[in-house]
């Protein structure tokens, strides 16, 4: 307590040492005149007195000596005069600090902006109670590892588990909401019963659901989301109790979420119905039909491992059961956090991986400056430490310096990386923002603080300790005189070279991987789609289920939709699908041949619900028979259209046409006639394989739920608005969402974005990267050329022509970049191996990259080598000789 | 005069709070002087240590200064005993006393035998 005190009053000291000072003297005064007083009574003579008092005193420096050093803290006076001595060394060369810091803060800035994404993204991304025990289940098939659940399935796997405390589901569901300005599609969840439990999520308001509240016997209910409440009810308390319309079915409201809640999943979720199983939704009660995703609690102590093994071993007992339905049908379960974001994980690990480069980098860089630099403070060091500075006190100087350069880059680079996060966050499209909550947690936080004090740390290591080995105490002498400057030369060439090569092999991976992931976006955006995509505008819509009930309706309110919409200025094509092309396989269904035998295999094929003239308005090129027919409706013949693949895989050398299908019992409704073979047009997500598919004619499996896809001869963004209220004047109560451009959808795809994202970003890191190192090679020559003037005057008095004095230093800068290049690239072979994930139609030792890469570092190793070469080469021999 | 002893370290707080305890206000010259005495003049006391001895009191808050005029009107600074000090004196004569009785036996003990 006493030494706390006293460290504080001695520190405060510290700002107060001259009053103290000049005290102390008048003090030291008064004892001295006291002494002396005493002494002359005691008989000395007046120069005796004092003689004798100055002796008892111990003499007067030393006194004031050991005053002042207890008065204040030396440590921190100390400290105090480096720290100005430093800053006075940096204001001095501002080249040298400028180029330092800013080196020094990018690397900082590109580190954590890209770290406070790893931390919001794969430190803690799911908000819920112990999130490790969350796990994601669902089934699996041959062609999907995730495949949906069906709901009978469900049930047995909640009864028959023995690893799960609970094992809930859910499912997106979309409802038309009445609203004040009409009726505007609202997106929601069937969910079962305990979901909200199983998260281990309460109500803000009201209740959560009641066990058996997700059966068909029990009232509907809906609990809203936090935004919902506030957006469409004005966050009034009352709406708990009353009753909201969904899609013409009263639902009563019986709670509302908290703000703070996410489901990545389907985040967007405004209302959570549950799941009331068997009502309209014939889906439910099939065996087949799988629309559901699980989600379930680990029971304490059981691991994924064994959850995955026991429902398998339930999935298995099922197929036995149900060799229909289940043949093939497999489980999966996988952590959640796994399922959330297992996408974005390659990604950040690979855009993390680049910033530490780009930051090492520009480690290695300042730290070669800082060579420079002390070298040319060898006399100023030898001055001082023949003057008595020790090598601790020497070294200290230097400590205090890097951490003063340190300081101020951190800083600089840690609120750089605030704004550069922001910015990476707003580029994110609105699309994917929903499906990526966890990222609203992007920002300053303890993580990122630590993480960019971890690096100011080990960056201030580097530059404290390299000046200090460089300038090995026991050379202090020679630094005295002046003739040691060649030896000494030698020596920082040597470090400072390979510093240099190490940072041109460091740019070649990044270099490599940019490359890469830049081939892998330019091949994902030119895959064959099969279609024209230009010039098509998209929106889906949902006609009222309670006003067009009947199958007949619903044909009819299409029809007259889409003759609507035909005469629209502009609009040369107008079709319907169930599922636009280039977003996912998907929406799948089993087939099986007339006249074949069949031993019970799923043959899963992507289904599409399509109007005729659907494959004229996507360009999409015919191989064989025909096109559906306008009038083609339930009561005509049921006819399908295959494309390429599926007539590739089953009928290998036969002719497809005329052949007819049906589902696994071949009823006879479901019985088809293949009438045509199409191009494999895109339906697919970029990077995936399309799959078999089957189209139907639409007014022959009608739904409320389509997409409708309009050619246009003008500019498709312009017409949307047009569409909507084409739709709106023909009925009202027609919902329509997702307002888009085929363009926007395949551009703004999730897997356009991420590699997109990730070839811009490294690609970035890699420029940066190169025009350090440039600079880095560039310092390296420039020093030597300024190191060897003599020699080369030398040279040229000797005869050397100017073109081979140049020769000599670009031969110097090519063979470091060489060996640079050379060992980058090798590195790279191992490093790009961790890319593969995120590589598409390349590979990772592509030999077009790694030569391009090499060909632009040569190329720009000549140009930072030949300025120096250039001033080598016009040295002025007799001045170059004169100067020393 | 014998030979003189040497201030042993660490003693020399306590002997400066034993002369303000007993002494009231006094200066550093008053404090150094009666330091020698009390010691009977064995102890040779450089006048010099005494200063960072009273600044590190003080910054311990076991003692406050105040400017004045000494007994043959020399301008000096007074130095007097705080509550903290007075607290340091107990604690630190306990601990004396405890040290010195330790070693008394120890000394006692090897002279017993003989």
């Amino acid at each position: 307590m006493k030494n706390l005190r006293a460290a504080m009053r001695r520190f405060a000291g510290m700002f107060s040492s001259a009053r103290r000072e000049e005290e102390f003297a008048s003090e030291l005064e008064g004892h001295l005149q006291m002494h002396i007083d005493d002494n002359m009574h005691a008989g000395m003579t007046a120069e005796e007195a004092r003689r004798d008092a100055l002796a008892k005193l111990g003499g007067m420096e030393r006194t004031r000596q050991a005053y002042r050093e207890r008065g204040t803290a030396p440590f921190f006076e100390t400290l105090w005069q480096d720290l100005r001595f430093a800053l006075r060394q940096l204001t001095k060369n501002p080249g040298f600090t400028i180029t330092a810091v800013l080196m020094l803060s990018l690397g900082i800035a590109a580190s954590v902006a890209i770290f406070a994404f790893v931390d919001a993204a794969l430190l803690k991304p799911l908000p819920y109670e112990d999130p490790r025990t969350l796990v994601d289940v669902t089934e699996s098939v041959a062609v999907f590892p995730h495949a949906n659940l069906s709901y009978p399935d469900y049930l047995d796997w909640k009864k028959m588990n023995h690893s799960f405390r609970s094992l809930d589901i859910y499912q997106g569901a979309g409802y038309l909401l009445d609203t004040p300005s009409g009726v505007e599609p609202v997106t929601g969840m069937r969910v079962s019963d305990g979901f909200f439990h199983t998260l281990g999520i309460a109500p803000l308001l009201g209740r959560d659901f009641y066990s058996g509240e997700d059966l068909l016997s029990a009232p509907r209910t809906v609990i809203l989301s936090y935004t919902a409440w506030q957006k469409r009810f004005g966050g009034r308390k009352e709406i708990v109790g009353q009753s909201v319309s969904l899609s013409g079915t009263p639902y009563v409201v019986v709670g509302v979420l908290p703000d703070s809640f996410e489901f990545a999943p389907r985040n967007n979720a405004e209302l959570w119905t549950t799941m009331h199983a068997g009502g309209a939704n014939t889906c439910d009660l099939r065996r087949s039909c799988h629309g559901l995703v699980g989600v379930a609690r680990l029971k304490d102590g059981v691991s994924i491992a064994t959850a995955l093994a026991d429902t398998k071993a339930i999935a298995q007992q099922l197929e036995r059961q149900y060799p229909d339905s289940n043949r093939g049908q497999g489980a999966t379960v996988q952590s959640l956090t796994e399922a959330v974001v297992g996408d974005i994980r390659p990604i950040l690990l690979i855009l993390l991986a680049g910033a530490g480069l780009l930051l090492l980098i520009a480690c290695v860089n300042v730290a070669s400056l800082l060579l420079v630099r002390s070298e040319s403070r060898r006399r100023e060091i030898a001055v001082r430490g023949a003057l008595g500075a020790s090598p601790l006190r020497l070294a200290r100087q230097f400590v205090t310096e890097g951490v003063l350069l340190v300081c101020g880059s951190s800083l600089l680079g840690l609120i750089c990386a605030i704004f550069a996060s922001q910015a990476l966050l707003r580029l994110i499209p609105k699309e994917m923002l929903p499906h990526m909550p966890y990222l609203r947690a992007v920002g300053l936080n303890l993580h990122v603080v630590c993480f960019a004090a971890a690096i100011a740390v080990m960056a201030t290591v580097i530059f404290s300790l390299t000046p200090i080995v460089q300038l090995s105490f026991g050379e202090m002498r020679e630094g005295l005189t002046e003739g040691s400057r060649g030896s000494a030369g030698v020596f920082w060439r040597k470090i400072g070279a390979n510093l240099t090569v190490l940072e041109l092999a460091i740019a070649t991976v990044l270099l490599v991987g940019a490359g890469l992931l830049g081939k892998s976006f330019y091949h994902l955006l030119h895959v064959e789609l099969n279609f024209q995509p230009d010039h098509l505008a998209t929106l889906s819509v949902a006609l009222p289920e309670k006003v067009y009930a009947k199958d007949e309706q619903v044909v009819a309110a299409r029809r007259q939709l889409l003759d609507r919409i035909s005469v629209l200025p502009g609009v040369t094509s107008v079709a319907t699908t169930s599922q636009l092309p280039v977003t996912m396989n998907g929406n799948t269904e089993w087939v099986r041949f007339v006249g074949r035998p069949y031993n019970g295999e799923h043959n899963e094929v992507n289904e599409r619900d399509v109007t005729a003239n659907f494959f004229t308005t996507l360009k999409a090129k015919l191989i064989r028979g025909r096109f559906f027919n306008p009038d083609e409706d339930a009561t005509k013949p049921r006819v399908v259209i295959i494309n390429e693949a599926f007539a590739k895989l089953y009928f290998p050398d036969q002719d497809p046409l005329g052949a007819r299908m049906g589902d696994t019992t071949l009823s006879p409704k479901s019985i088809k006639e293949i009438v045509g073979v199409v191009d494999d047009l895109r339906e697919s997500s970029l990077d995936e394989q399309t799959l078999p598919a089957v189209y139907y004619p639409a007014d022959q499996s009608p739904d409320v739920y389509f997409n409708l896809i309009v050619r246009t001869s003008q500019d498709e963004k312009a017409l949307l608005p047009t569409l909507v209220s084409t739709i709106h004047q023909f009925d009202r109560g027609i919902g329509t969402a997702d307002e888009s451009t085929m363009m926007l959808n395949i551009e703004e795809s999730q897997t356009a974005y991420l590699h997109r994202s990730s070839a811009w970003l490294v690609g970035g890191f890699a420029a940066l990267a190169l025009l350090l190192g440039m600079i880095g090679l560039y310092g390296v020559i420039a020093y030597s050329v300024g190191q060897r003037t003599r020699e080369i005057g030398v040279r040229m008095a000797l005869g050397a022509q100017r073109e081979m004095v140049q020769r000599m230093i670009m031969r110097e800068g090519g063979r470091l970049a060489a060996l640079g290049i050379v060992v980058g690239l090798v590195c790279s072979l191992g490093v790009t191996v961790a890319l593969r994930s995120m590589l598409f139609g390349v590979q990772s030792w592509d030999v077009g990259t790694l030569a391009g890469v090499a060909v632009l570092l040569v190329a720009a190793a000549l140009l930072a080598s030949y300025v120096p070469a250039r001033r080598a080469a016009s040295i002025n021999p007799v001045e170059a000789l004169r100067a020393e | 005069m014998g030979e003189k002893k040497d201030v042993w370290q660490g003693t020399l707080a306590l002997m400066v709070l034993k002369t303000l305890e007993s002494m009231g206000e006094l200066h550093g010259y008053g404090i150094a002087r009666r330091i020698e005495q009390t010691s009977g003049d064995v102890l040779s006391l450089n006048y010099g240590t005494l200063y960072p001895a009273l600044l590190k009191l003080e910054q311990e808050g076991a003692i406050v200064s105040e400017w004045g005029v000494s007994e043959n009107n020399r301008k000096a600074k007074f130095y007097k005993l705080t509550r903290v000090g007075r607290k340091q004196i107990e604690r630190e004569t306990n601990n004396w006393e405890q040290t010195t009785a330790i070693l008394a036996r120890f000394l006692r003990g090897t002279e017993d035998p003989a």
